[in-house]
């Protein structure tokens, strides 16, 4: 069996669903950091799958993937300690009862 | 290598000479000279703000780093623009940021400020994805630390949890239709997806336009995706809120136009024209109406700023110069007007913790110089003709109707509706200040240097931006010879 771009691709695109319905639905902001980061793996996963595929002979996608892991750990850690400054000033981390403020 | 072409930029190695200085000035002056530390920011970044306006009268255009950066003269003037904004953030946030509590973090607000104000000079200037993604990001991120920084009050945190998550949720739709763009045309500079792409649309593009429109939407605030704008709006620190709804707005509104039309201008009437209408007749109408009901004078300016937006975009719909140069100008008259009306709130919220509508009613018998200013203010962002607001918005609306197609007159028409609309809650504000004869709750007080010195330059902004027509001639003419198109 010949394992081309599409057994790669699929699941990337089912990642990347996973995540938004994660992001969506979980109430825990850690949990919805983990669906953020389904989300930023897919898409270095379908950079990396496009390079090696479709465009073998250079390197662009994968450069972007590395600076794109770079970005997102970046953004989880100052999610992390936003998320650590609401738990001191909310003794809680659940999205439902971070609504003083609405339309 | 060549290192000549690190000269091409100037303005962000300026830019970044000015933040070491600051970050040095912080790290090791002693603690007694400590106390100049916002003069000297305000000083330094004032005196690159005027170097960068002498400079960029002879601004050339040209790419460096084998085409992922572009400088011409109307990237140097944006950049101008958004300098002029910042400095008077920096000028307003004075008084503010060397309150009790943020004093001993007064340098870190400083230097968070310039470094987003570093992405979003990448932003402008890419002409290559990835130095682009780095861009907003280096923009959005640092920013949502800024929204966090009023440590002691609630909504602070609210807000910056709520900024950070649909920040990354954004740049993540956004990074997925970048890999659909790359997949499609095998390289990420913006001239070279033009040429892969071609005329012809395929549902991937579609796709692709979709997720990036999508993303930089997020930035933006257009309507559907504005919904983190007023919560952020409003818990942020005021002077961030007026950051955030000029600079950050003005930079990725010039960004997008120019993703737009440099990597997809060639499907533009395939694929995106219209969903570029149903966006911005989203954005006006939403963020109007939504407006109507506000009472929180800075939730209030989150929709008026949504809805500004959407006229900002009516300047790519054209497609040409003239659209350009009316966006420019649009944002250049947007950042004093709104400025303004951050200012007077600023004020405000420093001598009595004040931020309600029903808190200004008879304003004026009190204060008359804040509400004077706040007035002109009002005017200018509804588009009442003496000031500025009126001639930005005359030439966005001519510059769109320039392509003449039945579409666009039909979408001028609603936004043009939609002003007057917009008229009616900016009077609520001007009307509870003069005409309301309660007694105000607000006493009269004498608001700081700082503050008077912020608000006589942005009413001055407000009354010759528009009378003066040079302005507009010359970003016109700078504009003509952008190669954009």
């Amino acid at each position: 069996m010949e394992i081309n771009a599409l057994y790669y691709l699929i699941p990337s695109l089912i990642m990347f669903a996973c995540g938004v319905y994660g992001f969506i639905t979980r109430r825990n902001m850690i949990a919805m950091l983990i669906s953020l980061e389904l989300m930023l793996n897919s898409v270095d996963m379908n950079f990396v799958v496009f390079n090696r595929f479709l465009f073998p002979g250079q390197m662009e996608g994968m450069f972007f993937t590395l600076f794109a892991i770079a970005i997102a750990a970046a953004e989880t850690a100052l999610a992390i300690a936003i998320i650590v400054n609401v738990y001191r000033a909310n003794n809680d981390i659940d999205v439902r009862d971070i609504c003083k403020m609405k339309f | 290598m060549d290192y000549s072409q690190f000269l091409l930029m100037k303005q962000e190695i300026a830019l970044l000479v000015v933040f070491l200085l600051v970050f040095l000035y912080d790290t090791f002056a002693p603690k007694k000279a400590l106390g100049a530390l916002s003069g000297i920011t305000c000083a330094l970044f004032g005196i690159y703000t005027i170097a960068g306006f002498c400079t960029c009268v002879t601004g050339v255009s040209d790419t460096a780093f084998a085409g992922m950066y572009a400088t011409s003269p109307i990237i140097a003037m944006i950049k101008n623009v958004l300098n002029v904004g910042v400095l008077i953030v920096l000028i307003q946030s004075v008084k503010w940021v060397n309150n009790d509590s943020t004093v001993v973090r007064r340098g870190e607000f400083y230097e968070l400020l310039l470094v987003t104000l570093f992405g979003m000079y990448l932003m402008i200037s890419a002409r290559h994805f990835l130095l682009f993604v780095i861009g907003l990001e280096s923009a959005s991120l640092p920013l949502a630390a800024m929204v966090a920084f009023d440590k002691k009050r609630y909504e602070s945190h609210e807000a910056s949890i709520k900024y950070i998550l649909t920040a990354v949720f954004s740049s993540a739709i956004f990074m997925m239709g970048l890999s659909f763009v790359y997949g499609l045309s095998g390289s990420l500079y913006f001239s070279e997806i033009y040429g892969a792409i071609g005329s012809v649309s395929s549902p991937m593009i579609i796709c692709a336009l979709a997720f990036v429109i999508a993303g930089v939407g997020f930035k933006l605030s257009l309507v559907p995706f504005h919904l983190w704008t007023a919560d952020v709006y409003q818990g942020a620190p005021t002077p961030v809120t007026s950051y955030l709804s000029v600079i950050s707005k003005g930079s990725a509104a010039f960004a997008f136009l120019v993703i737009l039309v440099q990597c997809f201008g060639a499907v533009y009437e395939d694929a995106w024209e219209w969903m570029l209408y149903a966006l911005i007749i989203l954005t006006i109408t939403i963020g109007n109406l939504f407006a109507i009901r506000q009472r929180n004078m800075k939730r209030f300016l989150a929709f008026s700023s949504v809805s500004q937006a959407g006229y900002i975009m009516l300047g790519i719909v054209g497609m040409n110069a003239m659209g350009l140069a009316a966006m420019v100008y649009y944002i250049l008259v947007y950042v004093f007007s709104n400025l303004a009306a951050f200012g007077v709130i600023q004020a405000i919220e420093n001598n009595t913790g004040k931020v309600d509508m029903d808190d200004y009613r008879g304003l004026s018998k009190t204060n008359p110089k804040l509400s004077f200013a706040m007035m002109l203010a009002m005017f200018s962002l509804a588009g009442i003709p003496p000031f500025a607001g009126f001639f930005s918005k005359f030439f966005i609306f001519t510059a769109a109707i320039n392509q003449g197609s039945i579409a666009i007159y039909v979408l001028v028409l609603i936004a043009l509706i939609n002003t007057i609309i917009s008229l009616y809650y900016y009077l609520l504000v001007v009307k509870a200040m003069y005409i309301s004869d309660e007694p105000s709750t607000i006493e009269r007080f004498k608001s700081s240097c700082t503050d008077r010195v912020g608000l006589i330059i942005t009413v001055a902004g407000i009354i010759f931006l528009g009378i003066v027509s040079v302005v507009y001639n010359h970003i016109l003419t700078l504009a003509e010879r952008s190669g954009l198109f």
